[in-house]
């Protein structure tokens, strides 16, 4: 089984993790630029965090067999922080990046007109640049949320089909499969989505412009859920093309529209990745 | 120096294989790109990170991939010298992804900067990027790094397992003082029971002394395996 976990802030992530998403068939991951836990009081912290994305996570990846790429934003929540918003003007340096495969994540937290300000630009961005957006529907309020989220999204002229809203549940998932953009979903421990509400989901609305990711970082969460989710799939009896159709082909089809997804074709052994170390793995062997 | 270096001094732009490389669309956006550049030197940073998708990211000769050429084609058109080359280099570097950073690192010798661009060397071989650190180690590092910066970086290169015979100059670079941190090594790896790595055996040999102040069961290491001597 192949797959592709199409939101995982793998920064948070151990090697242990790298190495059981390997073994559960995880060959590709999309790290969208997010909050970290802990507030950042400057932009500069935003262009190292981006670099890391860009530089050392994609070569962590690369040594456990897994491609890695990303998404660059001012994330909803630091979006509010004048101290922040400063990082605004420096994004297309890095929308240009070769590993960037869409602008994410924006969307709405609070919902002030900070966040307004913050989410119609960054979709003007991602239109500039021909990118795809993953946009991130709030915690609280959810379903006004995503309403106001797919108005803004209609509202900034960007094609729907460029557009991936996340974190959906049952009440969100009509209204963003009928406005034409993806529906994503974050199979989480606790919160969110779980392997069983999210086979319901499937049966009821099918596999297209469907994507299932763990959403794993700092909190409860489990890089694994992306196998769960397949392994119920299969209990349930969707066939084995059908699981594909959701862990590989649907998050390619949709972050292939950055035309940036250079995916090798499924390595089998860590490290095949060109831009991988070819012998000094200085990760695994524990540093040096 | 007692062993001869393999690498060419200057691995110049490979203008006529990338030419080959290339298809049609990428040979003429690259030369655009070269002639815009020429013309209006700041619309590098925007190109320079272009390059890769427009051209491709093949293997091309021992020292450059597609992108790599076809980025040093990019630098070489700077119409810039001294200072002002170093200032955009410098920039190009801080905002690029590894794959423009080796670019960069792997065009330095090619490029009018003096000692200007060691703080780029410097900071890639700070880092733990092993293809970093090989692109760092190039004819610019040997011609330019300081003695102790550049045992250091060999000393590095060791721990991380890229091969000496990547690294550019070692042999002509090599003196006393490395042999005896190389020597310090193999004693480490012997006392905690692992493997001394081959390559480090002729730069050590090239100092018939420090192998002769060594300790007996280094000594034998470094000696053994004659026949291997390259
Ligand atoms: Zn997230």
């Amino acid at each position: 089984m192949r797959i592709f976990d199409p939101h995982i802030h793998m920064t948070s992530r151990t090697t242990d993790d790298y190495e059981a998403m390997h073994a559960a068939g995880v060959r590709a991951v999309v790290e969208p630029a997010f909050w970290l836990g802990q507030p950042r009081t400057s932009p500069e912290s935003f262009y190292d965090y981006f670099d890391a994305l860009l530089g050392w996570e994609p070569y962590r990846a690369a040594q456990f067999g897994i491609q890695h790429y990303c998404t660059i934003a001012l994330n909803p929540k630091e979006a509010n922080d004048p101290r922040c918003t400063p990082v605004l003007d420096e994004l297309d340096r890095y929308l240009a990046k070769d590993r960037v495969v869409a602008v994410g994540e924006i969307g709405y937290d609070s919902m002030t007109p900070e966040e307004d300000e913050a989410l119609a630009r960054q979709l003007q961005l991602a239109v500039e640049h021909g990118l795809p957006a993953l946009v991130h529907t709030p915690h609280r309020d959810k379903t006004a949320g995503t309403r106001r989220t797919l108005d803004v999204v209609r509202e900034s002229g960007i094609a729907p089909e460029l557009v991936v809203l996340d974190h959906l549940n049952e009440l969100t998932v009509g209204m963003v499969l009928d406005s034409g953009c993806w529906a994503g979903f974050s199979v989480y421990p606790k919160t969110k989505m779980s392997e069983d509400r999210m086979i319901e989901i499937l049966k009821e609305f099918g596999t297209a412009r469907v994507l299932v990711n763990s959403a794993a970082d700092w909190g409860r969460s489990d890089p694994l859920k992306t196998r769960r989710t397949a392994d119920a799939m299969l209990a349930a009896g969707f066939d084995d093309d059908r699981v594909d159709t959701v862990m590989w082909r649907n998050p390619v089809a949709f972050y292939g529209q950055s035309g940036r997804l250079e995916l090798d074709p499924c390595p089998d052994e860590p490290g095949r990745d060109e831009d991988a170390t070819f012998q000094g793995n200085s990760i695994r062997r524990g540093g040096a | 120096m007692s062993v001869a270096d393999p690498f060419p001094p200057t691995p110049a732009v490979p203008h006529t294989a990338l030419r080959a490389a290339l298809d049609t669309a990428a040979r003429v956006w690259l030369d655009e790109a070269a002639a815009t550049i020429t013309a209006e030197p700041a619309a590098i940073r925007r190109l320079f990170p272009a390059a890769r998708r427009r051209c491709g990211r093949a293997r091309l000769t021992e020292h450059w991939t597609v992108d790599e050429a076809a980025r040093a084609v990019l630098l070489t058109a700077l119409p810039r010298t001294g200072p002002a080359l170093a200032d955009e280099v410098t920039l190009l570097h801080r905002h690029g992804d590894p794959a423009e950073q080796r670019a960069v690192l792997r065009t330095l010798p090619l490029l009018d900067l003096g000692e200007l661009a060691l703080p780029v060397v410097r900071d890639a071989l700070r880092g733990n990027d092993t293809t970093l650190i090989e692109a760092a180690l190039g004819p610019y590092a040997t011609a330019h790094l300081p003695d102790a910066e550049y045992r250091q970086a060999v000393l590095k290169c060791v721990f991380y397992e890229i091969p000496l015979d990547r690294v550019h100059g070692v042999h002509t670079r090599a003196d006393r003082e490395l042999a005896r941190m190389l020597a310090a090594f193999a004693q480490e790896r012997i006392a905690a029971g692992r493997d001394v790595p081959q390559d480090i055996r002729p730069v050590v040999r090239a100092f018939p002394d420090v192998i002769s102040e060594a300790p007996a069961a280094v000594e034998k290491q470094l000696k053994s395996d004659l026949k291997e001597q390259i």
